[in-house]
């Protein structure tokens, strides 16, 4: 039923301002703006929880599913390379439905045969590219949670959290910049070694 | 810590942050020294990933400060509370690769609570219980079918009864043949919430009310009853005694789809899920539909009730032990109106070969609908 709908967006030339709003929601999104982020919660979650309220699905799974889409999303906005060619409601509901198809593939080796059959756009590709990148991170993940402290700390304060040089020095006490510029490079080479440890070349 | 130079070289040179001349002195130096060209490719890469990493991060604080926001105005809702968030988020993100590890760890926890809690509908994440829910369209489909094959009987059923728009099926069978008592899972009469029926392999659907649902062994007892349920023969099975054997061949007939469904396994476990003693486990595969299938062995003794199957690993399906019936038995007959419930059975099928065995047993075995 919902298939049908979402066909009918995607064949339908969408307005310009929906667009301009939607193209600007997702710069805000590369950003990594809470706002956007905000909106498109609050104007798309109510149909993916229902989606997966309906197909066999928690409300838990529904924040799941919801959250990883928004990072597929994220993934597709920061690249830069991203068009729309359908709504963005679209473009969610397809991605929430692949990888709700996918986890309970995963989880149960059975699916019912008359569930979830209607396709909307092909993201298939998106999602197996998500995956790829959702490794990726997980192998990071592993190797900062390996890479131990101060090294963890200073890493993330300077990478992530992107202190400056001088106030990490101060908050982790080193003498001055430098040094603790010094010891930030240290960490780096661990951390590398740790990631490549675990890292396969695909090609 | 010459290492540590040519981070700082490569980090800077990433960042457009070298001047014009120290980036010539650069590239020259790579061009004419292969080996250190093959790691500073080697640090873009990394120093790549570690950026990737890094804005996944930051989108993933900021996902979940709105969640949490939004978690407080109600419009998402999560069963468990997401405390001081970001190191769950990032769990969560990361589960599953290490779903595995939890798995082991996690699930007693998660298993408990739920036994605790089953009436409030909570189950374990990697147990799944098999009843399946229908939708609109299978219904339509069914009722097309149905109108077919009347169509092409020529008959006309002298009594029509609406048929039900059922939102889930599972599977049941027969306990007291003339009393007309069909036992299933508990958590398969959790889902109907405002009516039950059976129906059996010709497809013709009863009546029945729930007597008794004991959400700690998962077993329910529902009492058929429409008048025009036919009469039927004693039951050609009994229930084991004792506790299934360890290796004990078994089969058993159940509705993953709208026709019976044979299947066959060993027992692969005294216990079930966490040592749980209500439970065996089998080695067999099992679908959605199947909750409340019974397990036979090759006497013809009913040795347990499907109730659900692990999600992490392939073919574990875990059953009631049989025995369980007869305490679920007992109770009812304390419930009034319900004294005259008693379990009698025959070794019908003993001796019989499996395809005879199927004959006998179908007619005791019930689809059980509801919405």
């Amino acid at each position: 039923m919902l298939g049908l709908q979402n066909l009918y967006y995607c064949i339908n030339i969408r307005p310009v301002t929906t667009l301009e709003q939607e193209k600007l929601l997702l710069d805000g999104l590369a950003q990594e703006s809470k706002e956007s982020i905000e909106r498109i919660y609050r104007e798309h979650y109510s149909m993916v929880k229902s989606l997966i309220i309906n197909n066999n699905g928690s409300s838990d799974d529904a924040a799941d599913i919801f959250q990883e889409t928004m990072i597929v999303l994220f993934e597709k906005a920061k690249s830069g390379e991203f068009e729309l060619h359908c709504q963005l409601k679209t473009f969610i509901y397809s991605v929430s439905r692949r990888l709700w198809l996918k986890k309970l593939q995963q989880s149960s080796r059975f699916i019912s045969q008359n569930e979830l059959l209607e396709e909307t756009i092909p993201v298939e590709d998106d999602v197996e590219h998500h995956e790829k990148k959702q490794n990726d991170f997980n192998l990071m993940e592993a190797a900062m949670a390996k890479v131990g402290e101060p090294c963890k700390s200073l890493l993330e304060a300077y990478y992530i959290q992107k202190k400056p040089m001088q106030q990490i020095a101060s908050d982790f006490g080193y003498t001055n910049a430098d040094n603790a510029k010094t010891q930030k490079y240290k960490c780096l080479v661990r951390l590398k070694k740790l990631f490549f440890a675990q890292y396969k070349f695909s090609e | 810590m010459e290492d540590s130079l040519l981070m700082d070289a490569v980090e800077r040179f990433v960042k457009g942050e070298m001047s014009a001349q120290e980036k010539i002195y650069f590239e020259d130096l790579r061009k004419n020294n292969p080996e250190l060209d093959q790691t500073v490719v080697e640090q873009i890469f990394f120093y790549n990933e570690l950026e990737k990493y890094s804005d996944r991060k930051n989108f993933t604080i900021a996902l979940h400060e709105v969640e949490t926001k939004l978690s407080e105005e109600g419009i998402i809702s999560r069963n468990l509370p997401k405390g001081k968030g970001k190191l769950i988020q990032l769990w969560a993100r990361s589960k599953r690769t290490i779903a595995v590890a939890a798995s082991i760890a996690g699930v007693v926890s998660l298993f408990i609570a739920s036994l605790v809690t089953s009436v409030a509908k909570q189950t374990p994440t990697n147990i799944k219980p098999l009843v399946e829910k229908l939708n609109q369209q299978e219904n339509k489909t069914r009722q097309i079918e149905n109108k077919l094959n009347k169509l092409e009987a020529g008959v006309n059923t002298p009594i029509i009864k609406p048929r039900l728009d059922a939102k889930f099926r599972a599977t049941g069978f027969m306990i007291d043949a003339v009393n007309n008592y069909i036992v299933t899972n508990a958590h398969v009469i959790d889902q109907a919430k405002h009516k039950l029926i059976i129906e059996n392999n010709k497809g013709e659907q009863f009546n029945a009310h729930s007597i008794y649902v004991n959400p700690e062994m998962d077993l329910a007892i529902i009492k058929v009853d429409d008048h025009d349920f036919p009469k039927m023969a004693t039951l050609p099975y009994t229930i084991k005694k004792t506790n299934a054997e360890l290796g004990e061949q078994v089969f058993m007939l159940g509705f993953p789809k709208q026709e019976v469904v044979y299947g066959e396994g060993y027992i692969s476990a005294r216990n079930g899920y966490q040592m749980d003693t209500i439970f065996c486990q089998l080695s067999t595969s099992a679908n959605e539909g199947n909750s409340g299938s019974p397990v036979i062995n090759k006497n013809g003794e009913l040795v347990g009730v499907i109730n659900s199957l692990e999600t992490n690993a392939d073919g574990v399906v875990f059953a009631i032990k049989a025995v369980n019936i007869n305490r679920a038995i007992a109770e009812v007959k304390k419930i009034k109106g319900n004294e005259a419930i008693a379990f009698k059975g025959s070794n019908a099928l003993k001796g019989n070969d499996r395809v005879n065995q199927i004959k006998k047993l179908q007619d005791y075995v019930f689809m059980i609908k509801g919405n």
